[in-house]
């Protein structure tokens, strides 16, 4: 690509935690979800692990915070070109509730959904390995309800659409079922190292 | 899936052809909208095409190599052959609009790929109601333009809010479709307040065969207060769609 006449961009420090085509959002943090926040008190909030599992299994708000503690401290990265560092949510590891449902061999993937009705896909591998968490606390305090309070998924090592808000469950697959922006132009996977953005990246 | 008590609106089928491709756009010109916002124009000669409501995403490159890329929704129409428009508002410290608002002139080249996304898409086939503030009104004017371009007989109605009459991107392009809500200064005779229950009964009142399609656009806090009162007036969660800045 030819060089944009006079544009020399901001100051820049080397960052080599800024994943390619990404900038640092500092202190902000935008929201970017499709749908109208929902009202959905902590009480209501479940969490249900199903699909290809020796056990299914459905864990309400107090037993989700009855797991051993775990938490993310770290940088996340949004598709829309954003990156924010060092932050931390508090939560339960998602291999806790894995274990507890046993996978069944075959299951290579998953999809995540939302109380909204919002879907996302992801291999399990991403999602094993104290590589993804339900989260409930965002610095020290509850997690936002526009930030997906009173949980969500976390996934940080992928782009921020798969760590889906106000998150349901997890169906356990033996095979890839694109979700909400993966069935609209965007990459099944979304790794921002990779600059894994939309279909065809 | 369960059921769930909430739905995320159905996917609208949009092509997706040069999604994947950078392309070049050369910068034919500049439309001053507001003392923030104007509208540069571009010629991209191999676009596929949108459906209103979508996004591109655009890149800048410095000489030392340093990539800048943003998402941006497009303001014009589809049948806008090999040309896209993009309404910016000159952000405080934005090193891409910045560039944009103070560098840019006719003949300048980007990059672009897209069109983006079909969440938002409004292709003209259902009755929309259109709520946007600020620069948000951007890719519902696309709907707008799309709406007379086509001489589309579909119910169509606008709600824009900005500070000021000074403030409101495309002022003298809006119709009995649009109402305008003023939040700081209005003309004489016109209130001054956000946008309220009221305005969205009137709309709600005014409902349409079918219903209508809620689209939603502007910042975090404006569209989490419309999308409130679109549902306290009884618009169904599954029919409203939003996107925010970010």
């Amino acid at each position: 690509m030819n060089v944009t006449r006079g544009f020399t961009g901001r100051p820049r420090v080397l960052n080599d935690g800024l994943p390619p085509g990404q900038y640092d959002a500092g202190d902000d943090w935008p929201v970017l979800s499709a749908e109208v926040t929902p009202d959905l008190a902590p009480a209501d909030w479940t969490f249900t692990v199903d699909g290809l599992v020796a056990e299914e299994r459905t864990w309400g708000w107090d037993e989700a915070h009855a797991l051993p503690p775990s938490a993310y401290e770290g940088d996340i990265h949004c598709v829309t070109s954003w990156s924010k560092f060092g932050v931390r949510f508090g939560g339960v590891s998602l291999d806790a509730f894995l274990d507890a449902v046993r996978p069944a061999p075959e299951a290579t993937h998953a999809v995540a959904y939302a109380h909204t009705g919002y879907t996302t896909n992801l291999p399990l591998a991403d999602l094993t390995g104290g590589r993804a968490w339900i989260v409930w606390e965002y610095g020290d305090g509850p997690l936002p309800a526009e930030h997906g309070g009173p949980a969500r998924l976390i996934v940080p090592h992928l782009y921020f659409w798969k760590s889906a808000k106000w998150v349901a469950g997890l169906r356990l697959l033996d095979h890839d079922e694109p979700g909400f922006w993966e069935q609209n132009g965007y990459h099944h996977r979304g790794n921002p190292w990779e600059e894994q953005r939309y279909s065809g990246d | 899936m369960p059921p769930t008590r909430f739905a995320v609106p159905g996917r609208i089928s949009v092509p997706n052809g040069t999604a994947g491709t950078w392309q070049r756009a050369t910068l034919t010109d500049i439309r001053r909208e507001t003392s923030h916002a104007a509208t540069f124009r571009f010629a991209v000669p191999d676009w596929a095409g949108h459906v209103p409501g979508q996004h591109l995403m655009l890149r800048l490159r410095a000489a030392d190599g340093y990539v800048a890329q943003r998402h941006y929704s497009i303001a014009s129409p589809p049948d806008d052959t090999g040309h896209v428009e993009l309404t910016l508002d000159h952000v405080d410290g934005g090193e891409v609009s910045g560039w944009f608002h103070t560098v840019a002139k006719p003949g300048d080249e980007v990059e672009v790929r897209g069109p983006l996304s079909g969440f938002f898409a409004w292709p003209g086939d259902r009755p929309a109601l259109l709520i946007g503030a600020g620069s948000g009104v951007v890719p519902l004017m696309s709907m707008v333009r799309h709406h007379r371009a086509r001489g589309l007989s579909v119910p169509l109605r606008l709600l824009v809010s900005a500070r000021g009459p000074e403030e409101l991107i495309y002022a003298s392009e809006y119709g009995a479709e649009t109402t305008p809500v003023f939040t700081r200064t209005a003309p004489e005779g016109v209130p001054v307040g956000r946008v309220s229950a009221a305005h969205v009964a009137t709309l709600q009142a005014d409902r349409p065969e079918g219903d209508w399609e809620a689209y939603v656009c502007g910042s975090n806090g404006f569209a989490e207060h419309a999308s409130r009162l679109l549902v306290e007036a009884g618009q169904p969660v599954d029919r409203i769609r939003i996107e925010r800045f970010g």
